[in-house]
């Protein structure tokens, strides 16, 4: 079997993003079984400064277009060399980041060649299906977060796939390959670059909650911008980083880069605090593999009591200044 | 003037599930959750009205769904679409994001002539934000993804900013063009009390008897539902057999329920909290 992650690069440190190092050591545990092989494929302007790190986590082999001229998404160029890299290279598998250009790309590749694709799985397994032979369990939350689908492509090859940044955590110890990059042959359409890109603005990318050991977020039960200042001290007390629900996001407490959930980041910290937070479906699907959960809320059955490991029932503008003198007494 | 096609689904409000839409085993009852026009393809259908107000031309709203869609072409009637057509056939049953693309691209196709395709860039339900882009490569028009504003239109070119996601870019394009659109990019209008006025009356073809027709026919009630055939849509492209993707298992979510210990919210034992949560951590590490 063969599979190909589709390679992104990050434009603020010109770095390949982590997805797409989490996608090659993803592909990697599900080809070593099988003897297979994982390609990665690059379109851009220049190859990512770190391309290196991706044969550390098991990639076989790089193949790349790079041409100035592309150093801004161009849907409809980016998909013709895609899928004619994917022709090329015949892979049973292609696996992309859920990311904003990633989701712009994929959905088009697969209209081209009218195959499967599946959005933001949380896990991919290979195994046997039915008389299929072995084939990619795709599996994600739908409907809002409220169930958990295991889609598969059963005829149609390549079986393509998406996976959100974070969601799938970097082995410890990657196996080493050696460095193999070679470059793609294929003319860029010019007629087909149709985007004039007229103003590009790097954003501010300090906020990384998904590295973050420790997460405090805070929900609806805040009440305001200005209480929202607590779970920022409780999080620079602990040394941790600022979440937020997707209401505390709606309500303009915070910006919405903190948000964590089925929409925005998914935290696995070893220690998250959420504060005022009911824990809807959307926002479990963020945090609930976090290693300790506390949760302070008002309402003893606030459905995130269910998956907390400690809690406490009360004003969290009262717990989190306690919490806060405490916390200064350990020290 | 520009002929804008909007696209619109009806989606359950998987955002806010109540208590009444939770079953005993802490799963979701998803046939209790309201229907509602997913958010943002009210975004699309607001910039789409403010593209038509800047340069004239049409805004038409299509739906594809069972009829109860219909809910949501009235208030694009109320906000002020010129046309609405609900897509509606047995055969669209069990279709995945390429099978709906295909029907999508085959009813803009048939509108002809279109200039514009602005949809908003996921539906709550599903989240995939795949049906824009397989819409676009299905009519060969350019697209734009993930559109936060309209900066400017003109009858050649628009020019719109993109969250790139690490990058916020301004790009400017020309048509034909699809664009997904998010929550960001606008505040959708209420309806108009002169509009709601006008289309109160307004159902499906199917709801009126021939006697009813005529007058429905004079006040512009009537909303058009398109079949495969009306499309000239290839029935094996629809449906089941034009969906790649299968669903092999659905499990509802359940809450875990792990071991859970409280702490009163009292000094003493907050005090307890604080140095249990010191003393994990250093040992995590």
């Amino acid at each position: 079997m063969k599979t190909v992650v589709y390679i992104e690069k990050n434009p603020i440190n010109n770095k390949a993003r982590e997805v797409s190092l989490e996608l090659t050591a993803k592909a990697y545990s599900l080809m070593e079984p099988l003897d297979g092989e994982v390609v990665g494929a690059f379109i851009g302007e220049g190859l990512p400064n770190n391309s290196e790190e991706l044969f550390t986590y098991g990639m076989d082999r790089l193949i790349h277009l790079t041409d100035e001229r592309l150093d801004n998404l161009q849907s409809a160029v980016y998909k013709n060399i895609m899928c004619e890299m994917i022709k090329e290279e015949d892979p049973d598998i292609v696996l992309y980041g859920a990311t904003h250009n990633g989701r712009d790309v994929a959905p088009l590749v697969a209209s081209k060649l009218q195959t499967g694709l599946t959005a933001d799985c949380t896990q991919l397994k290979v195994d046997d299906y039915r008389d299929k032979g072995k084939i990619l369990y795709q599996i994600r939350p739908a409907f809002g977060g409220n169930i958990i689908a295991t889609i598969v492509t059963p005829e149609d090859r390549p079986m393509m796939a998406t996976v959100r940044e974070g969601v799938m955590p970097l082995p410890a110890d990657p196996p080493e390959k050696s460095m193999e990059v070679e470059k793609f042959n294929e003319t860029i359409e010019e007629d087909l670059l149709l985007n004039e890109f007229i103003d590009v603005v790097k954003k501010d990318d300090t906020v990384n909650l998904n590295k973050a050991d420790i997460v405090v977020s805070g929900g609806a039960g805040v009440g305001s911008e200005e209480d929202f200042k607590l779970i920022h001290d409780l999080a620079d007390a602990l040394g941790g980083d600022v979440g937020a629900s997707r209401a505390a996001v709606d309500f303009g407490y915070v910006d919405e880069k903190r948000q964590v959930g089925q929409t925005g980041t998914v935290v696995r910290p070893k220690l998250y605090i959420a504060c005022g937070i009911s824990g809807q479906v959307q926002h479990r699907a963020g945090m609930e593999d976090a290693k300790k959960i506390l949760a302070i809320n008002t309402d003893p059955d606030a459905p995130i009591f269910d998956i907390a490991h400690k809690g406490v029932v009360g004003d969290l503008k009262e717990v989190i200044p306690t919490m806060l003198h405490y916390l200064k007494e350990e020290e | 003037m520009k002929k804008i096609v909007v696209l619109a689904k009806q989606v359950p409000d998987t955002e806010n599930v109540g208590d009444e839409a939770m079953k005993e085993d802490g799963t979701v009852n998803r046939s209790k959750l309201p229907a509602i026009f997913n958010p943002e393809d009210l975004n699309a259908l607001e910039m789409g009205l403010n593209i038509r107000e800047k340069l004239g031309g049409t805004v038409t709203v299509i739906s594809m769904g069972p009829p109860g869609a219909k809910d949501i072409l009235k208030h694009s009637l109320y906000m002020g679409a010129d046309d609405v057509y609900l897509i509606s056939d047995k055969k669209f049953a069990a279709s995945d994001t390429l099978a709906t693309s295909y029907v999508l691209a085959g009813t803009v196709k048939y509108l002809d002539n279109v200039d514009l395709v602005l949809g908003g860039t996921q539906a709550i339900d599903g989240d995939t934000a795949q049906v824009g882009p397989q819409t676009a490569e299905k009519l060969d028009f350019n697209q734009i993804t993930y559109v936060e504003d309209l900066i400017e239109c003109t009858d050649e070119h628009v020019m719109v900013q993109r969250d790139g996601e690490k990058q916020e870019e301004k790009i400017k394009t020309s048509y034909p063009l699809l664009m997904t659109v998010t929550g960001n990019s606008n505040d959708p209008r209420y309806p108009d009390c002169r509009e709601m006025l006008k289309y109160f009356r307004a159902d499906l073809e199917t709801e009126f008897d021939e006697e009813e027709k005529k007058q429905a026919q004079k006040n512009d009630w009537i909303i058009p539902i398109l079949s495969a055939d009306e499309l000239g849509l290839d029935e094996e492209r629809c449906g089941l057999s034009g969906s790649p993707t299968q669903v092999a298992n659905i499990d509802n979510i359940q809450l875990s329920g792990g071991d859970l210990e409280m702490y009163a919210d009292e000094d003493d034992s907050i005090q307890d909290l604080v140095k249990d949560i010191m003393k994990e951590q250093v040992e995590v590490e």
